[in-house]
């Protein structure tokens, strides 16, 4: 059993306060992604978690045991970097030994233990070769087997993945997502990349200025994003945010009112609120329509499976996707209608969601 | 093949002209060198070569006081270098590794030392060393000289380190490896040709050092000293073959770190 | 805010903090101390008198600078040269450049033994000249007669021996220069000519700065090559220091000298770091 409880975690560099007051519980066995634009703290949790920090105030417990004070190698923990870091001065089989000689394993266990563990990430063939004659994709599967060969209970990423090339990343994204399923341990994960993120987490975290924003399972995450900040982050393009008047409990957005769900209108607070919604959730009319709101078209961007448009309605620039075929024209006068119960409801002041009322969603979904 | 351009021909023409004025003096001594004594003294000397004899080296190695001087460079040499290792090496991982308050200051101080003078301080050292009674001895020079050569080693090995990124140093702790035993598994054998190559520099800079080694000792003199100190009553095959044999371990350690000169100098600088 | 102070850098750097302190410090001060107090123990200005009054004091102050101002802008040419050449990636540049650093492993006795051997009334240079017909009988170059002739000696000399140093700083920082700006001034016309005065030069200007810093420094201490070339013909502040402490047994004047070498680096690498300063930091 290896759950990690943070608990009321600070660290500063300086004056720089890089991870503010984190608490934060991964389960057993869990995928926790921490997701964050650069500089957002993630990777100095991570380093946290994993003792090449030590915290300035705050507990970290693996699997019940307090390990805020120990050294890393105390901690039951295996690490991929960002950079790989693999050993340039070892064959690939003494990278991947490595771990297992400092436990002072036996011989024939670690030949084992290393052979398995190439042959999970396909690289059996490249035991004796050294880093500099692979390729930087060879690199990153040395890099992962050399942490999965210890079985650690615990196994921490720092944008792994980050140094590959697109095509690459596609590939290893799907194929640490089928490891990571089948060795059953904790993983936390950092990424910039939001893509990463939706695919292959359990739960994503999701950070800003050193604080978690949001702990949730990426469909919440996208689909009801904690406040502006992550619905303009997660998603692409990213969620259309409009500001909107509120009425004698009515909402009206250049000038067309929208429905409003009963908890949402106990908590709006006027004369404005923010609404948010994401460019697969827009209807696009070429005519009028009853509760459409006119706008012109600024931009077409043919993206094959469909069309991202541009529109401009009065200041307001909104993002819709529009079927393939349909055909628009830039200054076209076109008409667009929100789907209700895909509008996402925010303060103006504060950017935060207001209230959702997660039962009610869960089932209407299933009824 | 693509046929050359004025230019290159040009850049080739200047490339050869610059080297030969770097080598044709070099070999002028050398062929003074290994030229019997009587060739020495004649006048026109011959150009190439005509008689390698090794009589005029043997002269000089054999002239009272050389061994022992050549004996006590190669101690001193060597004392410098361990001294200047074992204290400076670790100062330059510290400022490659850490990040503390001071370590700026420290470093700034450090390379600006090079805007001393720092061999004239040997005058007011020496009386210090007579004082202390180290006067004349090996390892007073060989303390001159490591304070001569520690700012350089600090900045060098720090450098060295430097280079192998610390992912690798945290790689080797998060697969159970405590600070020491990552460094000593990891940094070292991956930085072990950078020691080495300022380690070797280190050598030649005390080998080649001659102002604090003569004002430093007096009977006990290292060679440089000790040819300085006899240069100008000495006749002339003495004075070829001691500038051919002062120079030669320069041009051989020159060849071992010549990969490594920019790590030497070039990033000291910047 | 920090928990824990780490100690272990402060560690690893008090060795060379104190051996810095009592090799480097302590001295420094201490030769202020000698050139400034009397047997007594007070302070007086005597030894710096007995210094600025002593016969050699002028000479040597005036050959040292000149030295200095004869040298430096040779030097700073054929290593701009140098480093050119080896920029622009001549066939074997990793041999050229060997070449071309060779010098920096070699003492100051030795190249000063080297260009005797050259300069001797006869050596070499005398036995070149003669076989291609420029002269009769061997000139007396290293006469005592003639100092300007003994300085130029101990000008090639110098050149020869010191120019690497500032060749491999130039390298260095060339390196360092972006190849796309030169092959963009190239597309807007620019000839090698002004690619040197307007991309290189001004981008090389820190590397300049410690090269000029590094073998001033250096050339206020110039001692063996002209012990080696001069003998008793010519005089510099370090030969001076030397004198006084070996012949004369004076350290109080000898640590006069020094001080002075000192005050002279110093006031130096000040008035390099003020007037040349780069337009970012200065990097020493």
């Amino acid at each position: 059993m290896a759950e990690i409880r943070i608990q009321n975690v600070w660290k500063t560099f300086g004056k720089v306060v890089a991870v503010k007051d984190v608490t934060l519980t991964v389960e057993d066995r869990e995928f926790v992604i921490l997701l964050g634009p650069s500089g957002c703290g993630k990777t100095t949790l991570l380093r946290c978690i994993s003792g090449l920090e030590q915290v300035d105030r705050g507990t970290i417990s693996i699997g019940g045991r307090d390990v805020t004070n120990l050294p890393p190698r105390r901690r039951g923990i295996a690490m991929v970097f960002q950079s790989y870091a693999v050993f340039p001065h070892m064959t690939v089989f003494d990278n991947i030994a490595f771990g297992l000689r400092m436990k002072k394993l036996p011989k024939d266990e670690i030949e084992r233990r290393v052979r398995d563990a190439a042959a999970l990430m396909h690289i059996e063939d490249l035991l004796d070769r050294y880093p500099a004659q692979l390729s930087g994709g060879q690199r990153q599967r040395v890099a992962v087997a050399r942490a999965i060969a210890v079985q650690s209970e615990v196994l921490l990423m720092d944008e792994p993945l980050s140094n590959l090339d697109a095509l690459l990343r596609l590939e290893m994204r799907a194929e640490l997502k089928r490891l990571f399923t089948e060795l059953e341990t904790t993983v936390v994960y950092v990424t910039h990349d939001q893509v990463e993120a939706m695919s292959m987490g359990d739960r994503i975290a999701v950070m800003r200025e050193g604080e978690i924003l949001q702990f949730d399972t990426p469909v919440r995450v996208y689909d009801y994003p904690a406040d502006r900040f992550i619905g303009g982050f997660i998603g692409n393009p990213p969620m259309n945010f409009l500001v909107a008047d509120v009425e004698d409990g009515r909402v009206v957005v250049h000038g067309t009112p929208i429905e409003v769900p009963p908890l949402v209108l106990e908590h709006l607070k006027p004369p404005r609120t923010l609404v948010g919604i994401r460019a697969e959730n827009i209807e696009l009319f070429t005519e009028q329509q009853e509760g459409a709101i006119p706008v012109q078209v600024l931009v077409v961007e043919p993206l094959g499976s469909h069309n991202l448009v541009t529109a401009r309605a009065d200041g307001d620039i909104i993002k819709v996707n529009t079927p393939a075929d349909l055909r628009l024209a830039p200054d076209q006068r076109v008409w667009i209608r929100f789907v209700p119960e895909k509008i996402r409801w925010f303060d103006a002041q504060t950017g935060k969601a207001l209230p959702v009322d997660y039962q009610a969603v869960e089932a209407a979904r299933v009824g | 093949m693509r046929r050359w351009s004025w230019s290159r021909v040009w850049l080739h023409v200047l490339a050869v002209l610059l080297a030969l004025w770097v080598i044709v003096p070099i070999y002028l001594i050398a062929v003074a060198a290994f030229s019997p004594r009587d060739v020495i003294y004649k006048y026109p000397k011959p150009l190439f070569p005509t008689q390698v004899s090794l009589e005029t080296m043997l002269f000089f190695i054999r002239s009272s006081g050389v061994l022992d001087s050549v004996r006590r460079s190669i101690v001193v040499a060597l004392l410098t270098l361990a001294v200047s290792m074992a204290v400076g090496a670790p100062a330059g991982y510290a400022l490659a590794r850490y990040v503390f308050p001071g370590r700026d200051t420290f470093r700034i101080a450090i390379v600006s030392t090079r805007a001393f003078p720092i061999v004239i301080l040997s005058i007011p050292l020496a009386v210090s060393f007579i004082n202390l009674g180290l006067y004349d001895s090996v390892i007073s020079v060989a303390l001159m000289h490591t304070a001569l050569a520690l700012p350089f080693t600090i900045l060098v090995t720090s450098s060295v380190f430097a280079s192998v990124p610390v992912d690798l140093e945290e790689a080797a702790m998060t697969l159970g490896c405590s600070r020491l035993g990552a460094f000593w598994r990891i940094s070292l054998p991956l930085t072990l040709p950078g020691l080495a190559a300022a380690a070797i520099f280190t050598f030649v800079l005390s080998w080649n050092e001659v102002f604090a080694a003569a004002i430093l000792t007096l009977r006990n003199r290292t060679l440089p000293a000790h040819v300085l100190s006899v240069l100008n009553e000495s006749p002339l095959p003495f004075r070829f073959a001691g500038g051919f044999f002062l120079l030669v371990p320069a041009l051989i350690f020159m060849l071992f770190i010549r990969r490594y000169l920019f790590n030497l100098w070039g990033r000291v600088v910047r | 805010m920090t928990r824990k102070m780490n100690w272990e850098p402060y560690l690893l750097l008090l060795p060379s903090f104190f051996y810095l302190i009592f090799f480097f410090g302590w001295p420094m001060l201490q030769a202020f101390s000698l050139a400034l107090r009397g047997e007594d123990g007070g302070w007086t200005l005597a030894h710096i008198q007995r210094m600025v009054n002593d016969t050699f004091f002028r000479e040597a102050v005036i050959t040292t600078i000149a030295l200095i101002v004869a040298i430096l802008p040779i030097q700073f040419l054929v290593a701009l040269a140098m480093a050119l050449v080896v920029n622009a990636r001549p066939r074997g540049a990793g041999l050229f450049l060997y070449f071309y650093a060779v010098p920096l492993a070699i003492s100051d006795l030795a190249a000063g033994i080297v260009w005797f051997a050259i300069f001797t009334q006869r050596g070499y240079l005398n036995t070149i000249l003669q076989a291609i017909g420029l002269i009769e009988k061997p000139i007396i170059f290293l006469n005592y007669q003639k100092p300007l002739w003994v300085l130029m000696a101990i000008v090639i000399a110098e050149v020869w021996r010191a120019t690497a140093i500032i060749m491999v700083i130039l390298v260095a920082g060339l390196q360092s220069i972006p190849n796309d700006y030169l092959e963009a001034a190239e597309i807007f016309g620019a000839g090698l000519f002004e690619r040197v005065t307007q991309i290189i030069l001004p981008l090389l200007r820190p590397s300049l700065q410690v090269a000029l810093i590094l073998r001033t420094i250096l050339a206020f201490q110039a001692f063996a090559v002209v012990v080696a070339l001069a003998g008793q013909g010519a005089t510099v502040l370090a030969k001076e220091a030397y004198k006084w402490y070996t012949d004369i047994r004076n350290p109080h004047v000898a640590a006069a000298y020094a001080g002075l070498i000192m005050v002279l680096s110093i006031a130096t690498t000040v008035f390099y770091l003020r007037t040349l300063r780069t337009p970012e930091e200065v990097s020493l």
